[in-house]
């Protein structure tokens, strides 16, 4: 089953670092795995948990949070909240079960298309290794049918 | 029969607490039924499924459904009450989001069942574990088979309105009934489908007559640790967490008010897709540190984070249940 696996990530970056950290890995040619479907953000703090929820209960298998480093946000420290919505958002996953490394931070600056690569890449390995994550379409019997993705899965 | 339109109120998977706050509306019950015939209210008027199952489509004019979906009954009755009611209206939390029988969706069914039945605080002699169907020398028994989770009503039927609370408070269910009235009447008119009623469209917080300053949380305390808790000073910035900033307002921030921090029965505010994660941002929001390690120790004062974030709205967020509880069914 996890050889024809592959790991459904929906990524979240920042205008102003992360997503030119993205922008920057491409017009370098450098690669990274298709596997996570980038979002812009302004900035990480805009990061709603809510978003995260409902990335994992539509098919995603893990979802990248990413931001500029400590001190280098351009809404003074969004970042840090981010930060802390993150680490209170692990913990309640955890509590519903879902293993906390599905979720990730990194932070990335503008110049760092080489960093973000590896740490998509990576990501992908441990979500790999995670396995899926399922979660079911809920219907009206209480239960549900089979994994209906909202998110297309790669070839 | 009189004339007077039918009213229904039934209870799923509840504590029957709604039930409770349907008389506490005191002497407005008489208006009720002034102008209602309760035609099917298992609590107060003695009939049968039957009964119902025999009536007109649509000819209830009224059903207040409170309690979650947990079984096969529930569910069945909710199919039922729907196609004979012309209003159905999720009553109080259960109904609309799942309320704390929703917590079970946090286990698999088994271990519900052997945690009621086979623990030591159980006396359960004889071993009895409840199934669905029984063989005995007589014939077949059979009782409603558990779902593998617990349902909102709207997850299983088509819901008119919605009106939160554990419970609803006895001055909005009475500025409901008012309502109805004067909609009987001619004098008023229905709020679009699918509105919630009964409550506010803002915050407990805004209710609450407590004082807000900047906060700057460096240690989440539970309430009895806090000692004296001042009076008038918001409790979210002593410390304490209080779903208040999430929570649809509508009871007149009835616990800040009486020195206890909210813990969210009105359910999420207006516009709140997952009640959870507006409670996650806005603590987060509030956490004075920036090191990973400090935070994490200010995060040791929340020991249960789904408990404090779902107490009332698992059910109904946008996981709805915890991994254990669907994993081993088929997945
Ligand atoms: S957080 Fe609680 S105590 Fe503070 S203002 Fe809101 S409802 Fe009142
Ligand atoms: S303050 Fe909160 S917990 Fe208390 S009645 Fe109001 S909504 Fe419910
Ligand atoms: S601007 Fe990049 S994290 Fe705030």
């Amino acid at each position: 089953m996890t050889d024809s696996f592959e790991p459904v990530i929906v990524g979240f970056t920042c205008n102003w670092c992360s997503y030119r950290a993205a922008d920057a890995a491409g017009t370098a040619r450098m690669k990274y795995a298709p596997n996570v479907r980038l979002i812009r953000l302004m900035c990480s703090g805009r990061l709603d948990p809510t978003f995260v929820m409902k990335a994992l209960a539509s098919g995603a298998d893990g979802v990248l949070i990413t931001g500029c480093h400590p001190g280098d946000c351009h809404y003074i420290d969004q970042n840090y909240k981010a930060l802390r919505r993150f680490l209170l958002l692990r913990r309640t996953l955890k509590g519903l079960g879902v293993e906390p490394e599905r979720i990730k931070l990194v932070w990335a600056s503008a110049a760092e298309g080489l960093k973000l690569t590896n740490e998509i890449n990576a990501f992908v390995e441990e979500i790999r290794a995670l396995g899926p994550l399922h979660w079911p379409k809920w219907d009206s019997n209480g239960h549900t049918a089979e994994k209906q993705p909202i998110l297309e899965v790669t070839a | 029969m009189s004339e007077k339109p039918k009213f229904a109120m039934y209870w799923a998977a509840s504590c029957g607490g709604c039930e409770i706050s349907v008389l506490n509306i005191g002497e407005k019950i008489l208006d009720v039924d002034a102008h209602f015939e309760p035609v099917f209210w298992p609590v107060a008027v003695d009939s049968k499924y039957k009964d119902v199952e025999a009536m007109e489509d649509g000819s209830i004019l009224l059903t207040l459904w409170n309690g979650g979906i947990r079984n096969q009954e529930n569910e069945h009755i909710a199919h039922l009450l729907r196609r004979k009611s012309k209003i159905l209206v999720a009553f109080g939390s259960c109904a609309t989001e799942g309320c704390v029988p929703g917590l079970a969706n946090l286990y698999p069914v088994e271990e519900i069942f052997s945690t009621a039945y086979h623990t030591v605080s159980t006396d359960n002699p004889q071993g009895i574990h409840p199934q669905p169907v029984v063989q005995v020398p007589e014939g077949t028994l059979t009782i409603p088979a558990m779902n593998p989770v617990l349902k909102t009503l709207a997850q299983v039927v088509d819901v008119d309105y919605f009106m939160p609370g554990c419970p609803p408070e006895p001055h909005q269910i009475a500025a409901v009934i008012d309502l109805v009235i004067a909609v009987l009447e001619g004098k008023a008119q229905l709020p679009p489908k699918g509105a919630v009623i009964g409550a506010g469209n803002s915050t407990v917080c805004d209710e609450c007559p407590r004082a807000r300053n900047v906060k700057h949380i460096t240690a989440f305390k539970r309430i009895q640790d806090v000692a004296p808790l001042d009076p008038t000073l918001c409790i979210l910035e002593q410390g304490v967490p209080c779903n208040g900033p999430a929570t649809r307002s509508g009871c007149n921030a009835r616990c800040p008010r009486v020195g206890a921090q909210c813990i969210g029965c009105y359910g999420p505010a207006e516009g709140v897709l997952d009640y959870g994660a507006r409670l996650i941002t806005a603590f987060a929001s509030v956490v004075d540190a920036k090191e990973p390690e400090e935070i994490e120790a200010i995060l040791d004062g929340i020991p249960d984070p789904v408990g404090q974030f779902y107490r009332f709205n698992l059910a109904d967020s946008l996981l709805r249940a915890g991994v254990p509880a669907w994993k081993k069914n088929g997945h």
